[in-house]
């Protein structure tokens, strides 16, 4: 019995708690890619380096109230800068719209045509984030480092596998239920939600409906721009920051959107999900978690690890190719690409 | 002079050729006016030409006496025209009570009562509010494009092949409603694959053929007329 705790303790602490903190930031990660695609009909490829962005606002803001000595106490300060770095994000991202995808819009551009302007966006933004923060890691959390830790949790159920939570998993986690609770709200009971939906849905008919496709477009980059810097920021408290990553994330966002379903937020969320945890638990060592379920000669010598944690965005690449070949249009019915 | 009336209308899309040439077409309140004629003679093109969504060389189009040629289909919509088109006229992702919402987009003020009259000229839509359009029959889906276009309480309602694809029983079903709406003194404006059962519930026909207006007069009249049945009606 002590054994099955103990394995699902091991089980808790390397995969299911990790895995909600990062499903949540790949969740918020493809809303703000499934949103775009569903209402400027396009992949928005600069999405990965928009939270990058997001985040070294956040960042920046963060220290200079550091610096100034304001805190958030055993919450990060990243959290109390992290509204300066939504709108700072926000303006870039209407800025962008107008210098950028505005004119293709008007000319009617194909998808693909937006989706590599989006491309040349994501270099902008690349060589933006790393001329001024400067391409190496970056830390910026403080506060409580751990909810519980490791040692806590074995003197309190007297397990010899510890789960420990830190702050950083933990903010992710609520912010994301907050944000995207807010998100389902807003697109299901507001006018303007609604409006999004159907524009989303048929355009033609909206336009016919009187709604303004300005505002909805300019609603959408609002909303995208706020979720990109949410789950920047939070990916950032979480590991660290480092403006490579987040270029990288946009294929496991990517995954995720498509997963769900591309243009369907529930499926964005669920996708994120589906994601994260394929990706821990195929990378995981299980060779412990053996070692209390198996006979002790039962127990393999090597790391019973199906994939090194190098090879992670693989686990995401193979599970996007299988779902565009067996369903595209993902686990809960979005557009087909 | 007509309550909505195009007349002379010549154009086509964009810079292509001329569709509709010398094209007048008209309709009182209350009166419900029915464009027939062959594949490809413009009917929708017409109807399209009058709610503005293609550029008029010549001709004008005006609403209760207001030139209303270069307005935008927006709008048209705000100064009383709704249009239900021939396809992808619902937002099939929503539910039906959300698609009636959004119908009545423009308007600010309480709309509920608008909602209740759909909802009485079409009880089927109020058991199945909740339900998403997408799911619902072909019948049924028309039932809420045409509800959709009278929740901004329009006084011309245009319909683009309203029965297309939908079984006898059904389209009789539609048309018996479509009565009903104009008899509330909302003039009808529709385009009809069928001729005979369009005409027999129109107050006035324009047969099109090459974009030109070849017979006009009463529904009654043009069932009448042995040339129209003939070329037109299938004998």
């Amino acid at each position: 019995m002590t054994d099955l705790l103990n394995a699902l303790a091991l089980m808790g602490n390397y995969v299911i708690v990790p895995g909600l903190a990062y499903g949540s930031q790949l969740a918020l990660g493809a809303l703000g890619v499934t949103l775009i695609y569903s209402i400027l009909r396009f992949s928005n490829f600069a999405h990965g380096d928009t939270m990058a962005f997001g985040a070294m606002l956040t960042i920046l803001v963060t220290w200079w109230f550091q610096s100034m000595g304001i805190t958030a106490g055993p919450l990060p300060t990243a959290l109390l800068a992290l509204p300066f770095g939504i709108i700072g994000t926000v303006a870039f991202a209407l800025i962008t719209d107008r210098v950028v995808y505005r004119y293709y819009r008007r000319v009617k551009a194909a998808s693909i045509v937006t989706m590599m302007a989006s491309v040349g966006v994501m270099f902008v933004m690349n060589g933006m984030v790393r001329v001024i923060i400067g391409p190496q890691e970056q830390r910026f959390a403080d506060g409580a480092r751990f909810i519980i830790k490791a040692r806590e949790f074995k003197e309190m159920t007297g397990l010899s596998e510890g789960v420990s939570i830190r702050t950083t998993q933990a903010i992710t986690v609520v912010v994301a239920l907050i944000v995207v609770a807010l998100l389902f709200w807003f697109l299901q009971k507001s006018r303007t939600g609604k409006a999004m939906r159907a524009y989303a849905d048929n355009e033609d008919l909206a336009l016919l409906s009187g709604i303004n496709p300005d505002k909805v477009v300019l609603v959408a980059w609002i909303i995208a721009a706020t979720l990109a810097t949410i789950a920047g920021t939070l990916y950032g408290l979480d590991k660290s920051f480092k403006p490579f990553t987040y270029f990288q994330l946009l294929l496991p966002i990517f995954a995720s959107a498509i997963v769900g379903g591309i243009g369907n937020p529930v499926g964005a969320v669920a996708g994120g999900f589906v994601i994260a945890f394929s990706e821990m638990s195929f990378t995981y060592a299980y060779k412990r978690f053996a070692g209390y379920l198996l006979p002790p000669d039962w127990v393999p010598d090597g790391l019973l690890q199906l994939l090194g944690t190098d090879y992670k965005f693989a686990v995401s690449f193979v599970i996007l190719v299988l779902v565009l070949l067996v369903r595209p249009t993902g686990i809960f019915r979005g557009k087909v690409l | 002079m007509s309550y909505l009336i195009g007349e002379n209308m010549t154009g086509g899309y964009g810079k292509g050729a001329d569709i509709l040439h010398d094209c007048t077409i008209g309709v009182e309140k209350g009166e419900i006016a029915v464009i027939v004629g062959p594949n490809g003679a413009g009917k929708s093109t017409a109807m399209k030409a009058i709610f503005g969504m293609l550029n008029l060389r010549k001709g004008a189009v005006r609403l209760d006496g207001q030139d209303i040629t270069h307005m935008s289909p927006q709008d048209k919509v705000r100064a009383g025209m709704g249009f239900v088109p021939q396809n992808h006229n619902v937002f099939t992702g929503m539910t039906v009570q959300e698609n009636l919402e959004m119908g009545a987009y423009i308007r600010d003020d309480d709309f509920s009562g608008t909602m209740e009259q759909v909802f009485e000229l079409f009880p089927i839509l109020k058991e199945k509010r909740r339900q998403a359009a997408g799911e619902l029959s072909g019948g049924q889906r028309q039932q809420v494009a045409v509800g959709r276009a009278l929740m901004t309480s329009p006084k011309l309602l245009m319909l683009d092949e309203p029965t297309a694809g939908v079984s006898p029983i059904v389209m009789d079903e539609l048309f018996d409603r479509i009565i009903e709406v104009a008899r509330t003194g909302i003039a009808i404006l529709m385009v009809e694959q069928n001729a005979r059962q369009a005409l027999n519930i129109a107050d006035k026909g324009y047969v099109l053929v090459q974009g030109r207006n070849r017979f006009t007069d009463t529904g009654a009249a043009l069932l009448a007329n042995p040339e129209v049945r003939k070329s037109f009606l299938g004998g």
